[in-house]
């Protein structure tokens, strides 16, 4: 071990320091005994980001390690930039989602620009080339001027970058809802396609071997923004916009090109993106994988401005930019292939025999850690889980007693109103800002139930989304895990995929509160039965904790990003109605569910009851159901019945298709006696699961596969020309309305919304901004 | 038949024609890449789709500076053809191997759409295998295609039957429905007046196989093999 002195000019070690820095005072017992002696300032700021919630899940580790990561097609599980599985072929699928919470809460364009940026790279280091972007986005109500501020700056600013780096963005969703006014989510998922030979990961190896600092130059934009994503939001957090990085995607798109030239040349050994706390976690966890030490010089990291510190440099997050670790020998083919696309290359350290993490400034040691005990001292906390009784009591509330208003005399005026509410309404105004064809690969994009994109040179395709029902989680933490997994897999089988493989983004307040912690737990497991019954493995994914701002924290959101393999193209579904005369059916089983519905929540203003019962056996035989009848070629189109319920469904099956719409006539009576008599209004809007809505022009060889699972089908009504109208007819009622009306319902109410003025955070006095 | 795709530092359709040529037209294509100033024998040049020098200063700005484009404008001056798709059209206009110029759509806003584009001029090397007026289905996706032009040039162009594509609503009309980005006569494309330079902001290669939503594309490679001599 080397002497390490304060470095002239650093602030002391004070108490106030180490809680500036966000760890606490045990965290600082164990980084001096780590240690044996007070760390450096250096050294504080390194352990403060690797330890910080953002880093190292210390608050969501020990749950996590319950979650199912194996299948014979894995090839890669949590704990790399990306997980991978195989497809056959040869070839393989890396995939991730990321959450850029906090930095789009107060800079919402570059926040969500960046964290496109992060997620690509976390891809593309794997070796795989990015074929398709991700977005799961949650926004308070439209009705707040700074919320449709927040809504255009996300959309616009990951429509920039991924446009401009030329990855299509092919589906997602957007909620909106109260709950996430002043903290939106913003969470992004990448894909990319790569042969399973050209998989690399970043676990540093070989003693002597440089380590090398290529793309951007290195500026202090974005320092701590890991530990500012670790807290919760405040009054202060406008202060903190210097930590928000600031994206560049022309070098992105540079990068993408030179690193995966890199891999193929087959001079590096390693090669990792400076994400989040930069150089600081990619260098040790690079180290630690590879169970070596490594020395970096932080004079020899080319930087932006002058008079940068060594905690500067180590702690910024500069984006564009990437460490690799090459072949001793290689270093100037390295810099040959970096030089052509006019990027950066420094050596700046090696890997070292020496079991431990040191960096330099010149010959000065300025932080030295014992091995990898710098990741691997680590506090794991387990905290008190309590749910909080309010919501209890909100989930005991009997919705079945809330009276319907006297509009509701009329079906079709809720029906109109549920698909103008702004969760369910088309969200083209958004999509139609990203590119989403570029590659052409994209045979479904944005705005079906999943997006299908071919593997070229193979007759297959993959299906990706993403899904997730917060208020269900808020109401049943466990049921909403489980909600969330399943959604995703009945939208990828809707699209004619196996549901394979998830990535998952977990949203959550501060674990410290024992009920979000509750929350948490419930969450996880309820994730880990559905990923289990549904043999969908999780490869990876990120925590964002401390969702939280003064008014209080977001609804818990466990995003799911699911990837499905289509085996042949022929397979691939859409979720509109095609052919006049064909038969509508519905399969599952309808019950009486209004618990925590869309209806409630757009109607009536309540967020309430029992939310929809998951049954993960009903889940896997009504997908294995759809996927024969889908493979059978009897399927014209598959909708998963979802916000809104059946009556929402029929609608967009009817009109999402704006060249080629649809009628339809429904007689719901047949079907009502698998509906357990339920009222009619959770007939109609209630959210029942395992349901999906099909068309067919051959309903009895559909009706005769869900009878071999044991799935309930009902043959419901006829497609219909345009012209011929809308209706459902269930007992003696019946909801009537024209298409033209549901379609500008549909299509116009995000539009007609986002015509209303922005308000940027700083002309108005919002609660996320006023005084903790 | 050899198709030289020009990567600029940003490019990203490059890949895109590049499939086009070889898998839907069999013919060769090859990359150029922006630092060299060898055509590598190439009888029709596309310059790509993309965001080349990240757009930075204006669109197609600072690629029409490139070594390559010396050899580009050389090409188009001897009578070779050259394609300009989304950013390419925005680079041939910078480099003035076509009138006018790409400024932000009306809207602000980039747009990613299936576009519908009437066949102004099907006597174009570029067009010919399309029926004059027939209605193509399209996609476009940019931020900069409001095509404009002092009115003397336009006057100009619509006299001489340089306007190629013009954008059109869902009854086949030039209307401002049908327009997606502001653009001066809703020009979605035009092509020099010696007839070699064709530039469009709809993006032909994304449409050429009717799995991905439309192969109404395929004309316009088509009419290129059929009119240019190798």
């Amino acid at each position: 071990m080397s002497v390490v002195a304060a470095r002239p000019g650093d602030p002391a070690i004070t108490p106030e320091l180490v809680a500036e820095h966000g760890v606490t005072t045990d965290e600082y017992d164990r980084i001096v005994a780590m240690l044996g002696r007070t760390p450096t300032f250096t050294e504080l700021g390194i352990v403060s980001a690797l330890w910080s919630e953002h880093c190292s899940y210390k608050h969501s580790r020990n749950l996590l390690k319950t979650l199912p990561t194996e299948a014979p097609y894995v090839l890669q599980g949590p704990g790399e930039n990306a997980g991978v599985i195989s497809i056959g072929n040869g070839l393989a699928v890396a995939f991730k989602i990321e959450s850029h919470n906090h930095p789009s809460a107060v800079e919402p364009y570059q926040g969500a620009a960046t964290g496109v940026g992060g997620i690509l790279r976390d891809v593309f280091t794997m070796g795989a080339r990015p074929i398709a972007m991700l977005n799961s986005l949650r926004f308070g109500s439209l009705d707040n001027a700074r919320v449709r501020y927040l809504f255009s700056g996300v959309v616009k600013g990951i429509g920039d970058y991924g446009n401009c780096v030329g990855i299509p963005t092919v589906a997602g969703e957007i909620v909106f809802d109260d709950a996430y006014e002043g903290n939106p989510l913003v969470n992004a998922m990448c894909v990319g396609l790569m042969h399973e030979s050209d998989l690399i990961r970043a676990k540093a190896e070989g003693v002597g071997n440089p380590i090398i600092a290529v793309g951007a130059k290195t500026g202090r934009d974005g320092i701590h923004g890991a530990s500012f994503a670790s807290e919760d939001l405040s009054a202060a957090s406008d202060a903190k916009r210097p930590r928000v990085q600031v994206g560049d995607p022309f070098t992105e798109k540079l990068l993408l090109e030179a690193s995966l030239e890199l891999i193929k040349s087959g001079h590096i050994v390693a090669i990792q993106d400076m994400g989040a706390a930069g150089l600081t976690s990619s260098s040790a966890e690079m180290a630690e994988r590879g169970d070596v030490g490594v020395t970096i010089d932080v004079t020899k990291v080319p930087v932006r401005e002058t008079g940068m510190t060594p905690y500067e440099i180590l702690l910024s997050e500069s984006q564009e930019r990437m460490l690799v670790v090459a072949h001793k020998g290689k270093e100037a083919e390295v810099h040959a292939i970096l030089a052509k696309w006019d990027l950066d290359s420094e050596v700046i350290g090696e890997v070292i025999a020496e079991p431990v993490y040191r960096v330099t400034e010149g010959s000065t040691v300025v932080a030295e850690f014992p091995g990898s005990r710098l990741v691997t001292e680590c506090p794991r906390y387990t905290p008190d889980a309590a749910e909080n009784p309010d919501i209890v009591a909100l989930r005991a509330l009997d919705v079945g007693s809330i009276p319907e208003r006297a509009e509701e005399v009329d079906p079709a005026w809720t029906l109109l109103r549920l698909l103008q509410s702004p969760t369910i309404a088309s969200k083209a105004w958004a999509y139609g800002q990203y590119d989403s064809t570029v590659r052409t690969n994209t045979v479904i994009g944005p705005g079906g139930d999943a997006a299908a994109l071919r593997i070229r040179g193979t007759d297959k395709a993959i299906a990706v989304k993403t899904d997730c029902n917060g208020r269900y989680t808020y109401l049943d933490p466990r049921i909403g895990g489980r909600i969330a997994v399943a959604e995703a897999a009945r939208n990828v089988a809707c699209t004619g995929g196996r549901p394979m493989a998830i990535t998952n983004c977990l949203n959550f307040g501060n674990p410290r509160k024992p009920e979000v912690f509750y929350q948490l737990k419930e969450a996880i497991a309820g994730m880990g039965e559905a990923c289990r019954a549904l043999g969908t493995p999780v490869t990876g994914g990120n925590v964002s904790l401390y969702n939280e701002n003064p008014s209080g924290a977001v609804y818990p959101t466990p995003v799911v990003g699911m990837v499905g393999l289509i085996d042949s193209l022929s397979h691939v579904t859409r979720s509109t109605f095609s052919n006049p005369g064909d038969t509508i059916l519905l399969m599952g089983e309808t019950r009486d569910e209004l618990g925590g519905s869309e209806y409630l929540a757009s109607i009536h203003g309540i967020v309430g009851g029992t939310p929809p019962q998951c049954d993960l056996a009903k889940e896997k035989a009504a997908i294995d159901a759809l996927h024969e009848a889908i493979t059978s070629g009897a399927i014209a189109s598959a909708h998963d019945c979802s916000d809104g319920g059946l009556a929402v469904a029929l609608a967009e099956s009817c009109i999402a298709n704006q060249p080629a719409q649809m009628g339809a006539s429904i007689d719901l009576d047949d079907a009502y006696s698998d509906m357990n008599r339920a009222p009619h209004r959770a007939v109609l809007f209630g959210e029942t699961q395992a349901r999906f809505l099909l068309s067919s022009s051959a309903p009895a060889v559909v009706e005769a596969i869900a009878r071999k699972h044991g799935v309930p089908i009902h043959a419901i009504g006829i497609v219909l020309d345009k012209d011929e109208g809308f209706s459902i007819r269930l007992q003696d009622s019946v909801l009537r309305t024209s298409v033209r009306e549901m379609s500008s319902a549909w299509h116009d109410a995000i539009p007609s919304i986002m015509s209303s003025p922005v308000i940027a955070a700083a002309d108005v006095d919002e609660p996320a901004l006023a005084e903790a | 038949m050899r198709f030289g795709i020009v990567t600029f530092p940003g490019s990203n359709c490059d890949y895109d024609a590049f499939r086009a040529v070889v898998d839907t037209l069999g013919e060769e294509a090859v990359y150029l890449w922006h630092k060299d100033h060898d055509l590598q024998g190439s009888d029709v040049v596309i310059l790509p789709g993309g965001f080349s020098y990240g757009d930075y200063l204006r669109a197609g700005a600072i690629a029409r500076f490139s070594p390559i484009m010396r050899e580009v404008i050389a090409h188009a001056r001897r009578g070779g053809p050259v394609i300009g798709i989304c950013n390419g059209f925005q680079i041939a206009c910078e480099a003035g191997l076509l009138p006018g110029a790409l400024l932000k759509n009306a809207s602000l806003k980039f747009v990613s759409a299936p576009v519908r584009i009437r066949v102004e001029n099907s006597q174009t090397r570029f067009t010919s295998d399309y029926d004059r007026h027939q209605i193509l289905t399209i996609p476009v996706a940019h931020g900069d295609g409001r095509y404009t032009a002092d009115d003397s040039t336009l006057k100009e162009l619509e006299h001489s039957g340089q306007v190629v594509f013009r954008y059109v609503d869902s009854g086949g009309d030039a209307t401002e429905a049908g327009n997606p980005n502001g653009s001066s006569n809703n020009i979605a494309g035009i092509i020099n007046r010696e007839g070699n330079v064709v530039g469009l902001m709809p993006h032909p290669e994304r449409a050429l196989d009717s799995l991905l939503g439309s192969d109404d594309g395929l004309g316009f490679f088509q009419s290129i093999l059929a009119t240019v001599a190798a």
